[in-house]
């Protein structure tokens, strides 16, 4: 049988590794929303391996606004990303930093 | 090995498989398909979780609509690829070493000590017809309510933001106006012009 | 015998009418005018004169009962009720008529003197609230009111020496007397909130009731030292009678206070308000009888300022600094009287005081408007030929000082001296000494100063000389209003005040104390102590001082600078009165500058402006442009950040 601690491993893996992407691919923004996604769904990961271990539907529900949550920001963050493009016609994150003190 | 487990480990390894894909790839279009990969995989471990409806829906609405989205944008938009992977190697090693560490951290704490087996026994399977579904739907229409609402108004929310961003007007294009179009009067398009009747013409 | 009510408002219209007179005088100056201004006030304080004298007169004569009631409480707290409310017994009825009696001479006195000044509505108002805070401090049934009073004539002296408040010297003075007095009356009020404290109430009876209970208490004050409650209450109250009384070391501020106009020299500084310490310890000596410290205390300041204040009076040249000094040791010996347990005695001596020390600042007043404002007795002399009334009314009140056999100052000087003689409380044979001594000192300043002004070679100044002439009747009817109970009221009263029961369930004296009823054993009527007196030293010591002050002054002049050159040390000491006024000024006054000036550079400027203030800016400053470096603007450092810190929280919970 698949223990709790698979899942949760899993999501741990899956967790470092988009860690590690955005620390690899610090430029791009595209990769960088990705894997927010990422991170997302090893959460996610977590949170069903849970609800199906403790048999409480809560934690579906959660998973459930969670992807809301995240489809609405992958939609802004891409706006976002399209304005930025039009603006500067590259999407090189080294070149924003108008926000600097 | 069950069957079971057999299959876990296939999608569990196919999903980190995927996911290094995602972080690696030199081209973003790449990156994206490995990540419908890492969607696809990942919904079938939730599919033994039993989570049926959220698989579905993890492929329906991040398959189908996000990951589209996401490559539309990158095909639509010309990028240098190139200059956006400078320094990767730079930030290859710390970016392991921080990950690494999380894992190692992670690790010791969902462990298998913590939450393996013995401490948390596999749940009985659901009969056959058991409904998913049904019982979310109970859920969120009843204990949730109120976040459901809101969940509905932040997409509404992200379909004005997205869109509002992104609308612009080109130089050069023609619009119609439909208010002056309706509001329109007789008077301004339509002039009326007396004129003195032609001679008549001699018919010879 | 009157009943309660119709009493009540006696007493009311006793405190209210001067307040009244005061207020119209003050507040509607313009609409009343100079003429309005007097006649309003001296109407006040005289309808309170009349009352008071016949409220002694139910008092003393006709047995009317103690009354001692609340007319209004301002608020309860916690079980202590702070009330404004009266006790009418024979000290305070005998307090009333000295107070309103010579208040009311000094009212029409003004009439006269400041004539031809300015502010003239302003004097009278003041004068006039002062007689009404005085009224309640004597007639106070409670020490919250008691401290209303002590501070509200306190605030009048102030106002009043500084009445001149263009003269530089004037508000010098009034800033003095008012510091010197928040000395005395931080101990004062320390010593209210102690009675507050262990009494856990504020009203005189309740108090004196519980004393007994508490005489034995012991209480800490800081570190394990252990003090007597009754000798930390009776010396802090005494503070307070220090600063308004004048006693050493707090009493630099009188002679100062001279600068204010001589009515209320007469009035505040000589008959009344420096009184007050001596009236307050005495109605408090159910306190002070248990505890001989208190009394060593008291006696051993009152000696020192009744003969050391006195030197000095010898070498004054300013006419009313010469009475000032002569004040001060007056206060002396009533407040060694106290010490003794003499409580009758220091008030009969407050009592016949008042009356011969206000004539005399009158009559010097007098003598000042004859001079046309020159205070110098150098410049003065011979004055008696042109100021006949004056001139006997200030003999009168000069032997009445002096103790001559027969005036009044007689019967209570010798009675303290004697009640003195036969103290056993430590300091007792000091303060003999110092008083016996003060009796030739005494004798010595004041004819010096009457010889001077009134004998010899006419004014210096030929045109004095030409215009001096005798001051009008409003002058002089006080004069010769206060000569009056100057000479009689000793002979007429002695017996009752000090023998008799006038003060019989008013004072209490431990009867180990009881210093005066060894002398009444002796006493067998006035003409048998006037008789006692001229054969005891004193009578002799001041009848020598006299010789000395004639023989020097009128025979050889000359001796008197012969003195001055062959005693320099001496003379110096009490030219810079003891280095009293030089070590405050350096010690105090410049140490407190010189605090002040650390604390504003080293506290204010440096600390708070430097550091504080500007340090705290110019540090935020400075960690905001380092940390600034912090806010790339890049995304991506964001990002690191928050990893790292997650990263952190993470290692730290697992391997905690």
């Amino acid at each position: 049988m698949i223990a709790l601690s698979d899942y949760l491993i899993l999501g741990a893996i899956l967790f470092s590794l988009s860690i590690a992407g955005i620390f690899i691919n610090r430029k791009n923004v595209i990769i960088l929303l990705m894997c927010i996604e990422l991170m997302l769904l090893a959460v996610n990961i977590n949170f069903i391996a849970f609800s199906h271990f403790l048999g409480d539907a809560a934690g579906q529900v959660f998973v459930f606004f969670i992807l809301t949550v995240a489809a609405a920001e992958a939609a802004i963050g891409l706006a976002i990303l399209v304005v930025l493009f039009r603006k500067r016609r590259n999407i090189d994150v080294d070149g924003l930093d108008v926000l600097k003190g | 090995m069950s069957y079971e487990k057999f299959i876990f480990y296939v999608f569990a390894a196919i999903l980190v498989f995927a996911a290094t894909m995602v972080i690696t790839r030199k081209n973003p279009v790449h990156s994206a398909l490995y990540l419908v990969l890492a969607f696809f995989s990942s919904a079938g471990i939730w599919l033994m979780a039993e989570a049926e409806f959220l698989a579905i829906v993890l492929v329906l609405v991040y398959v189908g609509a996000v990951m589209v989205l996401f490559l539309f944008v990158v095909m639509m938009l010309d990028i240098d690829v190139a200059t956006l992977r400078a320094g990767m190697i730079r930030y290859l090693p710390v970016g392991v070493i921080v990950a690494v560490m999380m894992l190692v951290m992670l690790w010791m704490v969902v462990g298998p000590e913590n939450f393996g087996l013995e401490k948390y026994a596999a749940p009985a399977r659901h009969a056959a017809d058991y409904n998913n579904t049904a019982e979310l739907g109970s859920l969120l229409y009843t204990v949730y309510m109120y976040p459901f609402e809101i969940a509905a108004v932040i997409l509404l929310v992200a379909i004005i933001a997205a869109i509002s961003l992104t609308m612009r007007r080109r130089e050069g294009t023609k619009y119609q106006v439909p208010s002056e179009q309706v509001a329109v009067h007789k008077k301004d398009r339509l002039r009326v012009v007396k004129m003195e009747p032609e001679d008549k013409m001699e018919l010879k | 015998m009157i009943e309660t009510g119709l009493m009540e408002n006696i007493y009311l219209t006793i405190v209210l009418a001067p307040l009244i007179g005061s207020i119209i005088a003050g507040l509607w100056r313009n609409q009343v005018g100079r003429a309005g201004a007097h006649w309003i006030t001296i109407l006040g304080v005289g309808i309170s004169s009349v009352l008071s004298l016949y409220v002694l007169k139910l008092h003393a004569f006709d047995g009317q009962p103690v009354y001692n009631d609340a007319v209004y409480t301002w608020m309860v707290s916690d079980g202590i009720s702070f009330e404004i409310g009266f006790l009418v017994d024979n000290l305070t009825a005998m307090m009333m008529a000295v107070v309103t009696f010579v208040s009311f001479m000094v009212h029409i006195y003004t009439v006269g003197y400041m004539a031809h000044e300015e502010g003239y509505q302003r004097f009278f108002s003041y004068i006039s609230l002062f007689t009404f805070s005085m009224l309640m401090l004597v007639m106070s049934n409670n020490f919250l009111q008691l401290f209303f009073g002590w501070e509200a004539v306190g605030l009048v002296s102030y106002l009043l020496i500084g009445f001149y408040f263009k003269k530089e010297t004037a508000i010098f003075a009034n800033m003095k007397a008012f510091l010197v007095n928040r000395v005395g009356d931080f101990g004062f009020l320390l010593g209210i909130a102690a009675v507050a404290m262990y009494f856990n109430t504020l009203d005189y009876h309740e108090v004196f009731a519980m004393a007994p209970s508490l005489a034995d208490k012991q209480i800490t004050i800081w570190g394990d030292t252990s003090w007597s409650l009754m000798t930390v209450i009776g010396v802090l109250l005494f503070i307070g009678a220090m600063g308004k009384s004048a006693q050493v070391p707090l009493h630099v501020w009188l002679p100062d206070s001279m600068e204010g106009p001589t009515p209320i020299s007469a009035l505040i500084h000589a008959a009344t308000m420096v009184t007050a310490g001596v009236f307050m310890v005495a109605r408090m000596s159910p306190i002070y009888e248990f505890s001989e410290t208190a009394l060593s205390f008291v006696l051993i300041i009152g000696a020192t300022t009744a003969f050391f204040t006195g030197l000095i009076g010898i070498i004054q040249n300013d006419i009313k600094r010469v009475v000032a000094y002569s004040t001060l040791s007056q206060l002396g010996y009533m407040v060694v009287a106290l010490g003794v347990s003499a409580y009758a005695a220091g008030l009969f001596h407050l009592m016949t005081h008042a009356f011969f020390k206000a004539l005399l600042f009158l009559a010097a007043g007098s003598v000042i408007i004859g001079m046309h404002h020159d205070q110098d007795i150098r410049n003065m002399g011979g004055v008696r030929k042109y100021m006949p009334i004056t001139y006997w009314t200030s003999l009168l009140g000069s032997l009445a000082l002096i103790g001559f056999p027969g005036f009044s100052g007689f019967f209570s000087k010798d009675a303290i001296i004697e009640a003195v003689h036969f103290s056993t409380i430590p300091g007792a044979t000091y303060a003999y000494y110092m008083v016996v001594a003060g009796v030739f000192v005494t004798a010595l300043y004041s004819f010096r100063m009457f010889f001077l002004v009134f004998h010899g070679e006419g004014p210096r100044d030929e045109h004095a000389k030409h215009h001096i002439k005798e001051s009008p009747w409003v002058v002089t009817l006080p004069l010769v209003m206060l000569a009056i109970p100057s000479v009689f009221i000793g002979y007429l009263t002695v017996g009752d005040v000090l023998f008799g029961d006038f003060f019989e369930g008013v004072l209490y004296v431990a009867p180990e104390h009881d210093v005066l009823a060894k002398l009444g054993e002796g006493y067998n009527g006035e003409i048998g102590f006037i008789m006692h007196g001229i054969m005891a030293k004193p009578f002799y010591l001041a009848m020598g001082g006299l010789f000395v002050a004639w023989f020097i002054y009128m025979q050889k002049p000359q001796i008197a600078d012969w003195i001055k050159k062959k005693f320099d040390m001496v003379y110096m000491v009490l030219e810079h009165k003891y280095g009293f006024d030089g070590f405050n000024q350096f010690f105090f006054a410049g140490g407190s500058k010189g605090l002040g000036n650390i604390l504003w550079k080293a506290g204010d400027r440096f600390f708070i402006d430097g550091l504080v203030v500007n340090g705290s800016a110019k540090t935020v400053g400075w960690l905001s442009g380092i940390v600034r470096h912090f806010q790339t603007g890049f995304l991506y450092h964001y990002a690191f950040v928050m990893i790292i810190g997650m990263v952190g929280l993470l290692v730290w919970f697992v391997l905690k």
